[in-house]
């Protein structure tokens, strides 16, 4: 599904990926694990379009659609959803009035008719309840106020209702308590479907005592420096990323 | 030649010249106009008029507007019969004039009397309304509660006018004015001047969305004692426009509020320059403009509060924001304080900014296409500034006016 191709990136003219390679297969759970700086949410930044990274090599693909090529608003309407390390306040702008304006620009995008509100909200209603967010929060500004648990799960809840091919989760377990861990991640589970990929970016093991990945890769440096299976990110939890800064010198 | 540039006149002055002359006015019209030719049009020169230069920019004189007959009272009729109403007594100008019988019955208590009074003619685009109109309407508005919309429904043509506004003590009035119908024929030069009496309230809605090649509008607003105004613009139309207020309190406790929200593009240019006066202890001030600038048009905020000598424990706020949507954009925002007493609290700030790259991600990255986007932020920021708007049913009708702007830029 999500295909990178010796990917290199800048930001204002500092190279941070470097030349970095990525397959995740429709129906895989990839874990992304790797030490602060490595560049994870600079890769989750560029698969989403964010426009002050240059891109100074490599592709993108996901399945037939060359990422790299299209408007943010563009690879959210092919499937691509970003749940962001930092989700963005956005004081004056309902969070419902947003919610909606999503769903509905991406059914235009698809050529489909927007949703009747009561279709509309029976989706957030829906949603909201299983990611036990309260539904008078979605009245007040987009993340305005909000807790740091209550962001990450209202990114949840935004993911579940649009439905993405490829879901990109930046430490989405960072900020949450146990509780809303548990929540959050069987709110992820529920959207595992053959049709589906997720790349899970997170520091640790605990997140993937929930939600079990089918991969796990290692980045140092700007590059993925191991793949394996789920038992890397035991080994990652008991010794560090020693052995792996080394690797992408 | 060692002439001053000043000493000739300019092709526009020249023709208000010919204009007045060919008029046959009372004295005190011939005093303003007199007045007017010594202080000639304003220039950058002038302080007050420094970002806009009115003598520049006004290189044509719009014929004076006649008195409307029947058939142009007919028309005038047929459009404000599809004005939805935002208040409550209806009170018509057409092309200046009070227009009686499109009127509503005034409740008792009120009361609309010509009048040929005029202030004293101290600045030059009073002195022009002075000279050109054709005396003032004056508006006594009834003890307790009321609420009063005037209509301005403007042709083509100078149009000059003139509006005396008293709310009694303790009174309570919504006013909601209405600048409508002008088109790039239209240059508009109104003059309101506004009296409250001890403890009254005013809460007066200003709404210029018509499309005038000059619009000039001059508020002078004096409170008296624990007295409140609480005054909100919104310009979303109009060729050139300023609005110059002169808003102060003679007496303790005044409670005032000047507000607003620009919407421009193309290339249009509004200035709002304001002096607010605290000249009694314990008044209250609080200045929130906002304004969004689009393409190559420009915008102007001056405001200058003035606290004098006795004005003790003044408490006084401004803030003037704008965003500009395009390089070639334009905002001067100059808020200015001249504090002469001793124990008050004054703070002013002024931003000019655009929108934030990090919020505009976030919603592209759900789908949102840019100019939605934009207009979603957008619609929030120019939101806050109609938040001051008391009145809901007025408040609804400067958010419809703000997403109409907002969508006709994205067409
Ligand atoms: N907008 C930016 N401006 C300047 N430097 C940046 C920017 N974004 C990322 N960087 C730099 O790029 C490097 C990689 O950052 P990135 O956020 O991708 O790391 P990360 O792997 O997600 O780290 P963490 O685990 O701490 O979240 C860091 O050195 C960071 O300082
Ligand atoms: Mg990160």
């Amino acid at each position: 599904m999500l295909n990178v191709k010796n990917l290199s990136v800048s930001i204002h003219g500092q190279p941070i990926l470097d030349g970095l390679n990525l397959t995740v297969k429709a129906g895989e759970v990839a874990a992304i694990m790797g030490p602060n700086g490595s560049g994870k949410s600079t890769l989750s930044y560029v698969i989403a379009g964010k426009p002050e990274y240059e891109v100074t090599g490599g592709e993108v693909w996901l399945d037939g659609e060359n990422l790299l090529e299209l408007a943010p608003d563009e690879r959210a309407a092919k499937g691509v959803f970003l749940a962001f390390q930092y989700p963005v306040e956005i004081p004056g702008v309902a969070t419902m009035t947003f919610l909606k304006a999503a769903l509905n620009a991406q059914r235009r995008a698809r050529g489909e008719a927007d949703l009747t509100t009561p279709d509309f909200m029976r989706a957030v209603r829906g949603a909201a309840a299983s990611l036990k967010v309260d539904p008078d929060m979605l009245k007040r500004p987009v993340n305005v106020g909000f807790s740091g648990g209550e962001k990450k799960r209202v990114e949840i809840l935004q993911m579940a209702l649009l439905q993405p091919r490829l879901c990109v989760l930046d430490e989405t377990d960072s900020g949450l308590d146990i509780d809303a861990l548990r929540i959050v991640s069987e709110g992820v589970n529920a959207l595992r479907d053959a049709g589906r990929a997720f790349l899970v970016i997170t520091h640790y093991q605990r997140l993937l005592d929930h939600i079990k990945p089918d991969v796990v890769h290692v980045m140092s440096k700007g590059r993925i420096v191991k793949t394996g299976g789920p038992e890397l990110a035991l080994e990652l939890e008991k010794n560090g990323y020693r052995d792996y800064s080394e690797a992408a010198a | 030649m060692s002439v001053h540039s000043l000493n000739v006149k300019t092709g526009a002055e020249a023709a208000l010249a010919q204009q007045f002359a060919a008029l046959s006015p009372s004295e005190p019209r011939r005093a303003a106009f007199a007045a007017f030719e010594r202080l000639g049009l304003p220039t950058r020169r002038d302080e007050a008029w420094h970002y806009t230069d009115l003598r520049a920019r006004l290189t044509e004189v719009a014929a004076l507007a006649p008195a409307p007959d029947a058939a142009r009272l007919e028309a005038a009729r047929a459009a404000l019969d599809v004005l939805p109403r935002l208040g409550g007594m209806r009170l018509v100008l057409v092309d200046g004039r009070w227009a009686p019988v499109l009127c509503d019955a005034p409740p008792s208590g009120l009361t609309v009397v010509p009048t040929p009074d005029a202030p004293e003619p101290d600045e030059a685009v009073v002195a022009l309304n002075i000279a050109f109109a054709e005396g003032a309407l004056r508006i006594g508005l009834p003890p307790g509660e009321s609420s009063v919309e005037i209509v301005h429904l403007d042709g083509p043509g100078a149009i000059f006018s003139r509006l005396e506004v008293f709310v009694p003590a303790r009174a309570r009035a919504t006013v909601v004015e209405r600048f409508e119908g002008a088109t790039g024929e239209t240059q508009r030069n109104a003059v309101t001047i506004l009296g409250l009496g001890e403890s009254a309230r005013c809460d007066w809605t200003t709404l210029i969305a018509d499309d005038a090649a000059l619009h000039l509008e001059t508020r002078r607003a004096r409170l008296a004692g624990e007295a409140a105004l609480n005054d909100f613009a919104l310009i979303s139309g109009g060729a050139l426009v300023r609005r110059q207020l002169d808003v102060g309190h003679q007496a303790a406790s005044a409670k005032i509020a000047l507000s607003g929200l620009s919407l421009l593009d193309g290339t249009r240019h509004a200035d709002t320059t304001l002096t607010l006066r605290h000249a009694a202890p314990l008044g209250q001030s609080r200045e929130y403009f906002r304004h969004i600038v689009a393409d190559a048009a420009s915008g102007v905020y001056q405001g200058k509060v003035i606290v004098s000598p006795g004005a003790q424990k003044t408490d006084g706020a401004m803030k003037s924001q704008a965003l500009l949507l395009s390089p070639t954009a334009q905002m001067n925002n100059k808020p200015e304080l001249e504090i002469f007493a001793d124990d008050v609290v004054c703070g002013h700030g002024a931003t000019v900014g655009a929108l934030d790259p990090q919020q505009i991600f976030y919603l592209l990255s759900r789908g949102i296409p840019q100019r939605e986007a934009e207009a979603m932020l957008l619609e929030a920021f120019g939101a806050e500034a109609i938040e001051r708007v008391a009145d809901e049913t007025v408040a609804d009708a400067l958010r419809e006016r703000l997403r109409a702007w907002l969508k006709g830029r994205a067409a």
